[in-house]
């Protein structure tokens, strides 16, 4: 079972290689179905190299396997091989089978879409992208996986390119990233400069054993993977780009920009956890406290947004927060049980609202939706148990693993755990406030669209058919499309049990992630009472955050637009700050390099032509084709040679 | 009596290359290139290169100036060239100066030679080899050797193991010699497009009337024209990719 | 009669600068390519010339077999330039040197 791990990353490759090749022909929907079909196996193969890991002892559940030498060079040493161990299988169970739920999904979600086959292209080289990410046995691969996953983001968040908006946002998308692997890649050249490779093996060992790193470098390499890390898991300042890769259609953002993607920097930080361990204090402390701003300021930001798909997003960059939370405080396992529940309900809602995008003819505006509970039963049945697993309602598993979060901010700092408690009644208050404007209420589409249209604030969706007011026939989305959300609903309401805090007995990831955590995993130290009492809170918590939306939402007691400020609405303008002074005076800077760059850089390669180019046309004239002239050139060189012999004798 | 033989051949030589020179007929000039052949040729008798002077007057005045002379009855290109003007401007004043300081530096380094010998023998030369045959006893010399002994001596020293190598690549190139000769004269079984026009050259004189300056002028001035936007063509895309 | 005069290299080398001078200034100044060619020859002529009366001041056969190596040379090279000329005549046989200059800048 161990050597089929490379199986895992193969079958999507596969997958990619063949609709590279004939996905065109293949054509709707069979195109979907290959794509589904390799990304299926990938889960199969992963399940069986999972169940073949269970049945070892912990001790030898971690195992390398080497396909060959890629880069062979002198000192540095890179094989392209992979490292099978609880976290690397763990990610790459949930990567996989969510993705291939999404797969299936996107093959009723495309249907119609002209580019159809490079979709699932896309699709799966993202799938190939992230598994190499996580499964890859040395930094250098999950740097390739890293970029890859990039690149794939890059191209589906501007899949529909012939919008410009749509093409701007990848572009910001990747832009943003850049900084991040900016600090990745200074990380690795830290570490290969201290360590001499880039293995994790060989590097958990020297730090772990010969404590090859002193304190001061192992914080740079934190602080520059720290960096790495929220440019991909869009934590402040650099989560700019992920409200705006809502531009890619629904299935993307389920899977990269919510459930898969994002949390590769949470997976970064668990797995170089050795290395967090040795850093100063303040670098880890930075990490939660740039988390926990993240999840609150995000959290404000999602209350106020319209369009459905912004809500998720935000709430995504506000759910990253508390990963990064958990991973600065050292309780890597909730970090990663967080993420394994997250990437299970925000892949549900996501791919809820999209059904509901889907169902009401593309559009997304909330204000417009309303009463869809009866039209769309299914697609409402699943998206409440989403947003129950996302408020922390028990038993749903988005409470267990929030509480464990809490926890972490516990042990931290009282403040702290007051703020990310704030953060967890917001969140409870803004899906609440999203599930009553969508589902509940009275309905707001049909006649007026018209109207409502041009009330709106100039947004992208204009009416098909401008004489004919456009009508809307919201429908239950096809059976390829809500299939996957009963699953992921199922998983959202039971992946609780994956670390159940009752005794140790129950904490099932804790006990599986211990060979890789290396006894670096912080243990809250608090009574049991003390966590029994702050489970309460945080339930009275989300209740108190469900409540109050219904009473603005449902009863409309209170003007909702004093809670949807503008200024929340342009997510306290950090943006529009970011932008502007990057359009403003950052232009200016940026202006200067290209003048130089354009006139020193270019001037002196252009100039190294222009020179040869005019030396040639200069000396051209010289080349006469008359023989005559190349004798007598040929006989004053040989003057010139007697001057000189005649020069060097002495008389 | 040296003396006399080296005056009477250097005058028959150089009269003979002036002949070349200045004599306008093709086949005069070949009948004068025989005469400074021959000229040389004295010369070596006079140095003892006995064997060399019957090869100079043998393949040079019997081979090659025969092959001249076909060439020239074969193309018919017997007629005379005007030597007044040169068509090159300036060709005629450089190649005087060039000369004259050709002839001044090249007599100045002969003359330096009056005396004593520059440079040494080579290493071999002064051994007895035995069949290497390099050596010629600078005793004999003086006493003059027999022209038997001259030619046995240039056979051994073209097979020693100093010249046997040169003397194979001489092989060789007279082997491309003759293939070249035969691929270059071969008449190809199409006609063959005629060579394009020239156009006169920029250093070139209109020796013609008719073609006075206008024409040239108009002519020369379109392909410098184009070959300028050219290069504006270029630099223009360039700046459009740079600023894109 | 007999001259005092004793004719050293040095005599033998002035008229070799003198052939070598004359068959270069014919060479620049004259447009029929055959007679360029024999002032070719004369300057070979001239080289050999040198080439003699070295080896016999230095008491060196090398001078005699150089001479010999010049003549081959000289032989392969009449041979080519003559076929040349023979086939650039054939296309155009009014040619003079100074036309035939395609092969320019």
């Amino acid at each position: 079972m161990d050597n089929l791990v490379w199986l895992i990353p193969a079958f999507p490759l596969i997958g990619f290689t063949l609709l590279l090749l004939f996905g065109k022909r293949l054509g709707e929907p069979n195109a979907g179905w290959l794509a589904t079909i390799m990304v299926s196996g990938s889960f199969i193969s992963t399940l069986c190299v999972f169940i073949g890991m269970v049945g070892k002892p912990g001790e030898e559940r971690v195992y390398e396997i080497t396909l060959f030498e890629w880069i062979p060079s002198g000192e540095l040493t890179v094989g392209l091989g992979f490292l099978a161990d609880p976290l690397s299988i763990t990610m790459a169970l949930f990567i996989t089978g969510v993705s291939a739920l999404i797969h299936m999904y996107a093959i009723g979600y495309m249907h119609g879409d002209q580019n159809f086959s490079k979709f699932f292209i896309y699709l799966n080289l993202f799938v190939f992208s992230m598994l190499m990410l996580v499964l890859g046995d040395n930094l250098l691969i999950t740097f390739l996986g890293w970029e890859g996953v990039g690149a794939c983001s890059y191209l589906l968040i501007s899949f529909w390119h012939q919008d410009p908006a749509n093409a701007s946002a990848g572009k910001k998308a990747f832009v943003t990233n850049r900084v991040g692997d900016w600090g990745f890649m200074v990380a690795m050249f830290l570490l290969f400069f201290n360590i001499g490779s880039l293995k994790y093996s060989d590097i958990f060992s020297s730090v772990i054993n010969a404590d090859a790193l002193t304190q001061t470098t192992a914080t740079a390499i934190v602080a520059m993977l720290f960096i790495g890390a929220a440019g991909k898991s869009a934590q402040f300042p650099l989560y700019l780009w992920l409200p705006d890769a809502m531009a890619g259609p629904t299935p993307v953002s389920a899977l990269i920009h919510a459930a898969t993607m994002v949390t590769s920097g949470v997976y970064l930080l668990t797995r170089m956890n050795p290395v967090l361990a040795e850093a100063a204090g303040w670098s880890t402390n930075l990490i939660w406290i740039v988390g926990l701003f993240t999840a609150l300021f995000a959290a404000t930001a999602a209350v106020a947004q319209n369009d459905i798909k912004k809500v998720l997003a935000y709430s995504t960059v506000s759910q990253l927060g508390f990963m990064f939370v958990a991973v600065g405080s050292g309780l890597y396992v909730a970090a990663i049980f967080h993420m394994i529940t997250h990437a299970f309900f925000k892949a549900l809602l996501f791919l809820g609202a999209g059904s509901v995008i889907h169902g009401m003819h593309d559009e997304q505006d909330m204000r417009k939706y309303g009463a869809l509970k009866k039209v769309m039963p299914i697609t409402a049945s699943t998206f409440i148990i989403g947003w129950l697993a996302i408020s922390g309602i028990p038993p749903f598993s988005g409470f267990w693993s929030k509480d464990e979060v809490l926890l972490a901010a516990w042990n931290e700092n009282r403040v702290a755990w007051v703020l990310l408690l704030i953060a967890a009644i917001m969140t409870a208050f803004y899906m609440s406030r999203l599930v009553f404007m969508t589902f509940f209420g009275e309905k707001r589409w049909g006649e007026e669209e018209k109207e409502t249209n041009l009330l709106d604030e100039g947004e992208e969706i204009l009416p098909s058919d401008e004489d004919q007011p456009h009508t809307v026939n919201p429908h239950e989305s096809p059976v390829l499309m809500w299939f996957p959300l009963v699953a992921l609903a199922g998983l959202a309401v039971f992946a609780g049990i994956l670390n159940l805090p009752f005794s140790h007995d129950t904490k099932y990831l804790e006990k599986w992630l211990e060979p890789v955590l290396f006894g670096n995993e912080v243990h809250v130290l608090a009574s049991t009472s003390t966590k029994w009492l702050l489970a309460i809170i945080a339930i009275i918590g989300a209740t108190i955050g469900v409540v109050s939306a219904a009473w603005v939402y449902l009863k409309n007691r209170f003007d909702s637009t004093k809670i949807e400020l503008p200024i929340l609405q342009d997510a306290w303008r950090f943006d529009r700050s970011v932008s502007e002074f990057m359009g403003g005076p950052g232009k200016k800077v940026f202006e200067l390099v290209t003048w130089f760059d354009r006139t020193v850089i270019d001037g002196a390669v252009n100039g190294a032509g222009k020179l040869t180019q005019g030396l040639g046309t200069r000396l051209r004239a010289t080349q006469t084709g008359l023989i005559r002239t190349y004798a007598l050139g040929m006989v004053i060189g040989a003057v010139a040679i007697l001057a000189y012999f005649v020069s060097r004798m002495n008389f | 009596m040296e003396a006399v033989t080296f005056f009477i051949a250097a005058l028959i030589a150089v009269a003979g290359a002036c002949g070349v020179v200045f004599l306008k007929n093709p086949v005069h000039a070949a009948l004068s290139l025989v005469a400074t052949l021959f000229g040389v040729a004295i010369h070596f008798i006079n140095l003892e290169a006995y064997f060399l002077a019957v090869v100079q007057v043998i393949v040079y005045a019997g081979a090659i100036v025969i092959l001249f002379l076909f060439v020239i009855m074969l193309l018919g290109v017997d007629r005379a060239e005007s030597m007044e003007t040169d068509p090159i401007i300036g060709q005629r004043q450089i190649a005087l100066l060039a000369t004259v300081g050709l002839l001044i530096l090249g007599t100045l380094i002969g003359v330096a030679f009056s005396g004593d010998v520059t440079g040494i023998p080579p290493i071999e030369a002064q051994q007895s080899t035995f069949d290497g045959g390099l050596v010629i006893d600078n005793g004999s010399i003086d006493e003059g050797i027999p022209p038997q002994q001259n030619i046995k001596e240039i056979g051994r020293g073209l097979f020693s193991t100093r010249y046997v190598f040169a003397l194979e690549i001489t092989a060789l190139l007279l082997t491309i010699g003759v293939v070249g000769a035969v691929v270059l004269t071969r008449r190809p079984k199409s006609a063959l497009d005629p060579l394009p026009d020239e156009e006169p050259s920029a250093i070139m004189r209109n020796s013609e009337e008719e073609l006075a300056e206008t024409p040239s002028e108009i002519e020369e001035t379109p392909t410098e024209e184009t070959g300028k936007s050219d290069t504006e063509n270029l630099s223009n895309e360039e700046s459009e990719v740079i600023g894109e | 009669m007999t001259l005092a005069l004793t004719i050293g290299t040095e005599y033998y080398l002035a008229l070799s600068a003198l052939l070598f001078t004359i068959g270069a200034g014919g060479l620049l100044v004259r447009r029929n390519p055959l007679i360029m060619f024999m002032c070719i020859e004369l300057m070979l002529n001239a080289a050999n010339l040198a080439f003699v009366s070295f080896g016999k001041e230095m008491g060196d056969l090398g001078g005699q077999l150089s001479v010999l190596f010049v003549l081959v040379v000289a032989a392969a090279e009449v041979v080519i330039g003559l076929a040349i000329v023979v086939a650039v005549m054939r296309r155009r046989p009014k040619a003079s040197i100074d036309e035939v200059s395609v092969l320019r800048g």
